[in-house]
């Protein structure tokens, strides 16, 4: 292997003598003693050992990467570090001395401060008191919103303390839980999943905060399952595969593809593309504006597309788009005028999900637990919710469930879902596996359209190959599919086509062949207003 | 230090171990109740649960189970109907009793006219009364997004106002030598809910109650309707995503356990209670509220507690002229059930461990 | 029929009596569903502390102990309802509805013996010079204390959810409890704590209603008083101010009818009697449109499980 020398593979790192050697990069005037050393932490949930005896180090004003699939237990690890998780064994020190906070706020006492993926915002309220409800002794709310404008600034992160946190954009909110972190002027930033939420230009903008931060000295743990992000941002990285550090390496010196094998265990196929011929248009949309039925979501404006029959249009955009209300604006959950979207020519913008069904038009939404599936239910039951009608589960209103329970083994069979049995409740199956399910439900009631909102999201890399393929076979055997997705490289992958969506407009829609990042960044919104870090 | 873990899927064995335990938890802390009042809390137990089945005078009590055991399990599947999809009827004393005013209404407009044809009319007037005042709250609920738990129970106070004023009003006997009350509808053979088997208590409410158990246990089990409810319950977004219209479901939700409410009333105030008066009503649609949680929202679970908490009342007057017990402290003593069934429910769908000391 | 027996001054005066029980449970309602929670209880409670407060006044003689005692009985059966449902992870509406009906139980229980005794008086607090003032000393200053210990309890919760640290971190638990957890608050024990409040708040108006307002013990006193106070915080938007402006309504509505009934109005009692009810179901087709402003997490079930 070629680049053995940079990319060790073990079990039990950090107690290596000779670790430290490789760690900072080489013409660096940083300091190499650890901030944050972590030595065999351990932490068992019933079924699972989230982690385990994972140890590393964090020097400070290094950017250290955590790698890992999703369920590698990277989540589970910084909670630990950040006091909402008691590990079952192990230690930390940070600064020398022995960390063990009790809670979150004896973290962010001792300089560690989070920002966290799925945001810990509160929508009703201000900027400025999200900020301080992050802080352990904020000062009033009226200096606090001075500071804000202060360190927004300097950072290059424009934010009004004044407004109410549900209506900023994805990116916005990030920035709230930024600069509720670096008020504090935190030792270890921790970022979990970061980027998931920007556009391709707010990620630059945001490493180059990120840079600035490590040069003042600030360590940063950086956790992502985005390889070419870590090469360009981090300098030492930790992989975890299945709870175990099953290495470390130098990211800039390490291929993108040796760190997904460290990451993945091995190596998956890309989906195949069969060839296929676009044929009549399916699905025609013209001119369709929604409401968005909640609070704080996004309304659909003026949208315009058609997918053709053996086609997949792939809809990127950040999160909070208007996404969720395409995707309900399709399936039937939120009605539109009549004529706004056509199948196969007929009107079915009034229909309700039932009519749409009949017609061939099906969906499969984001949520996989509480949307796409009801929690409590067993999978039976779970198959009989969209396959109702075109599966013939019924007769005159009375449910077949001996004919339920074998389309339910059918999806189990075909698409591999790993459980001991339709009568499981959906719950019980792991992310990667329902969401198996859920696509494969669709997949098998034949359908001419199908719309899918992030297929793959919060699945393990085995289970979303199985699910682009899927996908890729479905649009071959001449179905029509619309894929919307946050993940960039799931749809170049796949889609013929592609568009963004930013706060409920569409972009132009153009060939997926020939784009490169900073189009699609642009298509995305570009930098959302957001100006360079003043360095 | 006990902590609570959530168990991959809701246990089988504990949804039904559960509300027995409750009833046995019960019965403990209502002995320590009966205890601390100054009774022999075995006697006081044994009094409420044994002497009604197998007592000296069970073949007067045994009859009596089906009689106050009949309503409340009417009243309970209409409500479980609406529990299990998330709306949350608890008005259920108001549908009651205007079905009962409804019911005999049409009867008291017929007298003295022999036929038939009256007691259906009756029937269906109490059904369609019930489902009525039901539907207040229902249409409020989808035209203006009224709550309805607080709009339902609102009704109640109203519909015992409404049942005052009739009793004291248009309803009243005219040969009632002035009191208060209706004219005694078992004296009236065409508007008499009569017993159909002597001795049994068996009653047409009672065989309403049993068809209304069938009913919804093949509508719950078998039926796609029934699922619509159960999903709508448990996952409203994915309700609406399996194309359930929930404004329907609430119309029919309500509308049953209006209907059904009101016919409960109806057999109610034409066969054991006779007459309209101002305290016809003695809180059935409350008592029912804990039946058909206890009967964990199942027919065939409401049923058996139907019974058993027909039983509590049966007993409870036992205990209460054979040992002085209060009545209150079976009204206590049935608050006490639902209470411990909600408690020890965690146990269905979380595991209780004990935490391993914990190494920071 | 005689309006002119109604006398605006004393009207007014009674509205404030009138309010002051639902006004208390309705406060302390609100800041228990500003911590996300709902209980339904709220009739369960106020019954609850009418006949702790109650039996505690006639055996001890002061009404001050029987306040004290009825916040008391209040918090305890709240404490249940916390049990149940921040505990045991109980659903919270019928939790609630459980606490109603064994408050009603427990309270008629308890209160066997005390069926027709007249509480001790509490007295009316002249307030010199103001309460000599010509019609507003006597609508606004000759009351009891709890009057304006209300009164002083809308401003203190008003003013503590809007400037207090307390008070954010309420709302935040209320709005977002995942976040809220993130952060490192205690979910659990601020909405145990906001729930014994709530039980506390239901327990001093159910005392008003059988210490100062009837005054005397009988069994299910409050008549769906706990249930008005409900929608009042729906009224109210979650507002503190307008819990007020909605206990004065409801007292105002209360009071005319019961004035009206007096005055020999020509509709039977019966039909006077529905108004508060049908007035607060009118309030709500009013107010549902308005619910921008409910706490977002209400009502659901909050589990920290990894």
């Amino acid at each position: 292997m070629k680049a053995a020398s940079h990319c060790r593979r073990h079990r039990h790192c950090a107690t290596e003598e000779g670790e430290s050697t490789c760690r900072p990069p080489s013409g660096d005037n940083r300091v190499t003693t650890p901030l944050l050393s972590i030595s065999g932490l351990t932490k068992a949930y019933p079924g699972v050992v989230a982690n385990d005896a994972v140890s590393f180090d964090i020097i400070e004003g290094e950017v250290h990467a955590l790698l890992g699939e999703n369920g590698a237990g990277k989540s589970t690890l910084v909670k630990m570090i950040y006091g909402l998780v008691k590990p079952d064994s192990g230690a930390m020190t940070l600064h020398g001395a022995p960390y063990t906070p009790p809670d979150p706020h004896a973290a962010r006492k001792a300089g560690v401060a989070m920002v966290f993926q799925h945001f810990s915002l509160f929508e009703a309220m201000s900027v400025a008191e999200n900020v301080a409800l992050g802080m352990e002794e904020p000062p009033r709310l009226r200096d606090l919103a001075t500071r804000i404008r202060e360190v927004s600034e300097t950072y290059g992160l424009p934010l009004d303390p004044g407004r109410i946190v549900g209506d900023l954009s994805a990116g916005e909110r990030q920035r709230v839980e930024i600069i509720r972190c670096l008020l504090q002027e935190p030792r270890l930033l921790i970022m979990d999943e970061p980027t998931s939420v920007l556009t391709p230009q707010e990620v630059e903008i945001l490493f180059q905060t990120l840079r600035k931060l490590s040069a003042e000295g600030v360590a940063i743990l950086y956790i992502s399952h985005k390889l070419e992000e870590i090469r360009s941002l981090c300098d030492q990285a930790t992989i975890l595969r299945q709870g175990r550090n099953v290495g470390t390496c130098l990211p800039r010196e390490t291929s993108a593809r040796e760190m997904a094998e460290m990451m993945v265990g091995s190596s998956f196929a890309a989906p195949e593309r069969a060839p296929r011929a676009p044929g009549e248009v399916a699905l025609e949309i013209t001119g369709l504006s929604v409401a968005s039925p909640s609070a704080f979501g996004t309304a659909l404006k003026d949208i315009h597309l058609s997918v053709q029959a053996g086609e997949i249009l792939g809809l990127g955009g950040v999160a909070g788009n208007g996404q969720d209300e395409l995707l309900a604006a399709l399936s039937g959950e939120l009605p539109s005028d009549a004529e706004a979207i056509r199948l196969h020519g007929t009107a079915v913008g009034r229909f309700g999900p039932t009519a749409r069904r009949g017609l061939g038009l099906l969906a499969a939404p984001e949520e996989r637990l509480g949307h796409a599936a009801a929690p409590d239910m067993s999978l039976t039951e779970n198959a009989f919710l969209t396959g109702a009608q075109r599966e013939n589960l019924t007769a005159r209103g009375f449910i077949r469930w001996g004919a339920a329970r074998a389309f339910a083994r059918a999806i189990i069979e075909r698409f591999d879902v790993r459980t001991p049995g339709p009568d499981v409740a959906a719950r019980a199956l792991s992310g990667g596996n329902l969401q198996k399910f859920v696509i494969g439900r669709e997949v098998l009631q034949r359908p001419r359209v199908l719309v899918v909102n992030q297929p793959t999201w919060g699945v393990d890399a085995a289970a979303a190959a199985a699910i682009r393929q899927a996908l890729l076979d479905l649009a071959a055997n001449g179905a029509a599919i619309l894929c919307i997705s946050q993940d960039l490289d799931e749809l170049m992958e796949i889609s013929d086509r592609f568009g963004a969506l930013n706060e409920g407009r569409l972009s132009e829609i153009r060939p997926a062949q020939d784009l490169n990042v900073e189009e699609i960044g642009l298509m995305m919104g570009g930098a959302h207003g957001m100006e360079v870090a003043h360095v | 230090m006990l902590k609570l873990e959530k168990r991959p899927q809701p246990s089988r064995l504990w949804t039904w171990v559960t509300p027995l335990l409750a009833v046995v938890i019960t019965m403990l802390a209502g002995g320590a109740l009966f205890a601390a009042l100054g009774k022999d809390p075995v006697e006081a137990i044994a009094t409420i649960f044994w002497q009604p089945l197998f007592g000296e005078f069970a073949f007067y009590y045994r009859p009596q189970l089906l009689i106050k055991g009949a309503p409340l399990i009417l009243i309970a599947i209409g409500l479980s109907l609406g529990f299990r999809a998330g709306i949350w009827n608890i008005g259920a004393e108001g549908q009651y009793i205007v079905g009962a005013l409804t019911g005999a209404g049409v009867g008291l407009a017929f007298y003295p006219t022999e036929s038939v044809l009256i007691f259906p009319l009756m029937v269906l007037a109490g059904a369609l009364g019930g489902w009525g005042w039901a539907m207040i709250p229902a249409v409020l609920k989808l035209r203006f997004g009224t709550n309805e738990i607080l709009v339902s129970l609102m009704l109640v106070y109203v519909a015992e106002q409404l049942l005052a004023a009739m009793a004291l009003g248009p309803m009243k006997n005219p040969e009632g030598m002035g009191f208060p009350g209706s004219r005694n509808l078992r004296q009236y053979e065409s508007a008499h809910n009569a017993e159909l088997i002597t001795g049994t208590g068996m009653h047409w409410g009672v065989v309403a109650a049993f068809i209304a158990v069938i009913f919804a246990y093949v509508l719950l089990t078998r039926h796609s309707l029934g699922y619509h409810i159960r999903l709508t319950g448990q996952a409203p977004r994915a309700a609406r995503f399996a194309g359930v219209r929930p404004a329907r479901l609430v119309l029919v939700c309500l509308g049953t356990a209006g209907a059904l409410a009101g016919l409960a009333g109806m057999f109610e105030v034409s066969g054991p209670a006779g007459q309209v008066s101002i305290d016809f009503n003695v809180g059935y649609g409350f008592t029912a509220i804990i039946v058909a949680f206890l009967g964990r929202l199942h027919p065939l679970g409401i049923l058996l507690a139907g019974l058993l908490m027909a039983l509590t009342y049966i007993g409870g007057e036992i205990a209460q002229s054979n040992m002085g017990l209060p009545a209150a402290a079976i009204q206590l003593f049935q608050g006490m059930l639902l209470f411990f069934l909600l408690a020890v429910d965690v146990l269905t769908n979380y595991r209780i461990r004990l935490a391993r000391r914990e190494v920071a | 029929m005689d309006m002119g027996s109604i006398s605006p001054e004393l009207l007014l005066a009674s509205l404030m009596v009138a309010a002051t029980p639902i006004l208390l449970a309705a406060l302390g309602e609100l800041v228990v569903e500003r911590a996300g929670v709902l209980n339904l209880g709220v009739e369960g409670m106020m019954i609850t502390g009418a006949i702790c407060g109650f039996a505690v006044a006639v055996n001890s003689g002061s009404p001050a102990f029987g306040f004290v005692a009825a916040a008391g009985g209040g918090a305890v059966l709240a404490l249940l309802f916390a049990a149940l449902t921040q505990v045991a992870l109980a659903n919270q509406v019928a939790s609630g509805l459980a606490l109603t009906l064994f408050g009603l139980g427990l309270s008629s229980l308890l209160g066997q013996g005390y069926v027709g005794i007249k509480p001790p008086p509490v007295a009316r607090l002249d307030i010199p010079l103001l309460g000599d003032i010509p019609f507003l000393g006597r609508v606004l200053f000759s009351h009891d204390l709890m009057v304006y210990f209300g009164l002083a309890l809308v401003g203190l919760i008003w003013w503590m959810l809007k400037y207090s640290r307390a008070g954010l971190i309420l709302r935040a638990v209320g709005e977002n409890h995942d976040a809220a957890h993130a952060l490192g608050y205690k979910v659990v024990r601020i909405r145990v704590a906001a729930i014994l409040f709530g039980g506390a708040c239901a327990g001093l108006g159910g005392a008003y209603i059988s210490l100062i307002r009837v005054p005397q013990w009988t069994e299910g006193m409050t008549a769906g008083a706990g249930w008005i106070a409900l929608a009042l915080v729906v009224f109210a938007s979650w507002k503190a101010g307008r819990v007020l402006l909605g206990a004065w309504l409801f007292g105002g509505v209360t009071v005319l009818q019961l004035n009206l009934q007096a005055a020999g109005f020509a509709i039977p009692v019966e039909y006077l009697s529905m108004s508060p009810y049908l007035i607060t179901i009118l309030v709500l087709v009013i107010m549902a449109g308005d619910k921008s402003r409910a706490p977002a997490s209400l009502g659901r079930i909050f589990h920290a499980s990894q």
